[in-house]
């Protein structure tokens, strides 16, 4: 077992998340932390009962929607094949999944001095973008700061900044304006997800 | 409300099948409305999501949430994947109690499934105003936070705090029944 997860998103973020309305890098984000931490499992299916009692609320409209033709169901269980079991130094469920990659095969683009990045493709319409860091042990990123909403989950490793350690399962949120320097563990370096709503700001 | 349809999901009957669409289908149609969906389109998203209910009835135990969660959670990832043209990264609830069977400890009964539902409802009953606003921008018209702050002419850390004020209170509501 990977040691508790301590850091874990705001709880507007997650009810955000459990309505449907967040921005989709930080939907996935969120989605991957949630796959690697059983509390805020608990908590988004909680939350679940907002949108059911509010949908529960809405006025109706017009008539009642016609019941298509009924099909006879059957009764065995379809059950989709699901390989994906969270162990130790993977990525999470939902991203290896959706893009079909394990952390060993992922082809890196050279940043800058010990800095590798990933893209990880979005829908078309989607602003912000979604993508995975990699940090040789000791690096240091440049103060920067966000023009929207940015969250770091750790994959692998850990880094710090300002506000503490994070390490794998830790979610860091910043908001747009907010000014940073992570610096990766000195010894295991570290692997983020990263979703950014906008820009990436340096600061000189 | 969630009785009801936990009754109607658990008799297989045809009435029980025409009955789920007229009581629920009115509902869901709305939802897809306000995101934009016109009548036609939110009719076949209600159908849709009424159909998938039903099917997964069958299915239904205390570990994966009340039909009407259900009824919610596929109604929700339509709306990301139909009319928002998103890629849906919320799994529904029994997927995931499918993919974490051992670590997740399943709520005991549906006694207490049905508890936490009429905790929930208690609780949004109860939300001052400003925050009910909020939850039901987030919940029922699908809009981000920074939507939410335009659309109500408030900064957006307003809009995280009352949100946040929800959530905490969701949270107490429902410590015990853990």
């Amino acid at each position: 077992m990977s040691p508790t997860i301590t850091r874990h998103p705001d709880g507007a973020t997650l009810m955000s998340f459990a309505a449907g309305a967040l921005s989709e890098p930080l939907a996935a984000a969120v989605s991957a932390h949630v796959s690697m931490c059983a509390e805020c499992r608990h908590e988004v299916r909680d939350l679940a009962l907002v949108g059911a009692a509010l949908l529960g609320d809405a006025p109706a409209s017009r008539g009642p929607v016609a019941a298509p033709v009924r099909v006879h169901e059957s009764t065995s269980r379809e059950r989709s094949a699901r390989p994906h079991r969270e162990r130790g130094d993977e990525l999470p469920a939902p991203i290896a999944r959706k893009y079909g990659l394990t952390l060993e095969d992922i082809d890196w683009t050279r940043l800058g001095p010990g800095v590798w990045q990933h893209k990880l493709p979005l829908s078309p319409s989607t602003k912000g973008e979604l993508y995975l860091l990699k940090l040789i042990p000791g690096c240091r990123l440049p103060v920067h700061g966000h023009a929207g909403a940015e969250l770091t989950l750790v994959l692998t490793g850990a880094f710090s900044d300002a506000t503490g350690e994070y390490r794998r399962g830790d979610v860091l949120e910043v908001d747009a304006g907010t000014e940073h320097q992570p610096v990766a563990d000195r010894l295991e370096g570290c692997i983020c997800l990263i979703a950014a709503e906008g820009p990436y700001i340096l600061k000189g | 409300m969630p009785d009801f349809l936990s009754r109607i999901a658990a008799d297989r009957s045809d009435g029980a099948f025409r009955r789920l669409f007229e009581e629920f289908g009115p509902q869901i149609r709305h939802y897809m409305m306000r995101q934009g969906a016109d009548a036609a389109t939110a009719d076949e998203l209600a159908q849709e999501t009424l159909l998938a209910v039903w099917r997964k009835a069958g299915l239904y135990t205390a570990a994966k949430g009340t039909p009407a969660t259900w009824m919610f959670s596929i109604a929700r990832n339509l709306r990301i994947d139909r009319l928002r043209k998103e890629i849906c990264w919320q799994e529904l609830s029994e997927e995931i109690a499918e993919a974490t069977p051992s670590e997740d400890a399943a709520p005991e009964d549906t006694a207490s499934e049905r508890q936490r539902q009429a905790r929930v409802q208690a609780v949004l009953a109860s939300l001052p105003g400003e925050q009910r606003d909020v939850v039901t921008a987030a919940f029922i018209d699908g809009l981000s936070q920074t939507e939410i702050a335009a659309r109500l002419t408030l900064p957006l850390g307003t809009v995280k705090s009352r949100l946040r004020l929800a959530y905490q209170k969701v949270r107490a509501a429902l410590e015990d029944l853990k």
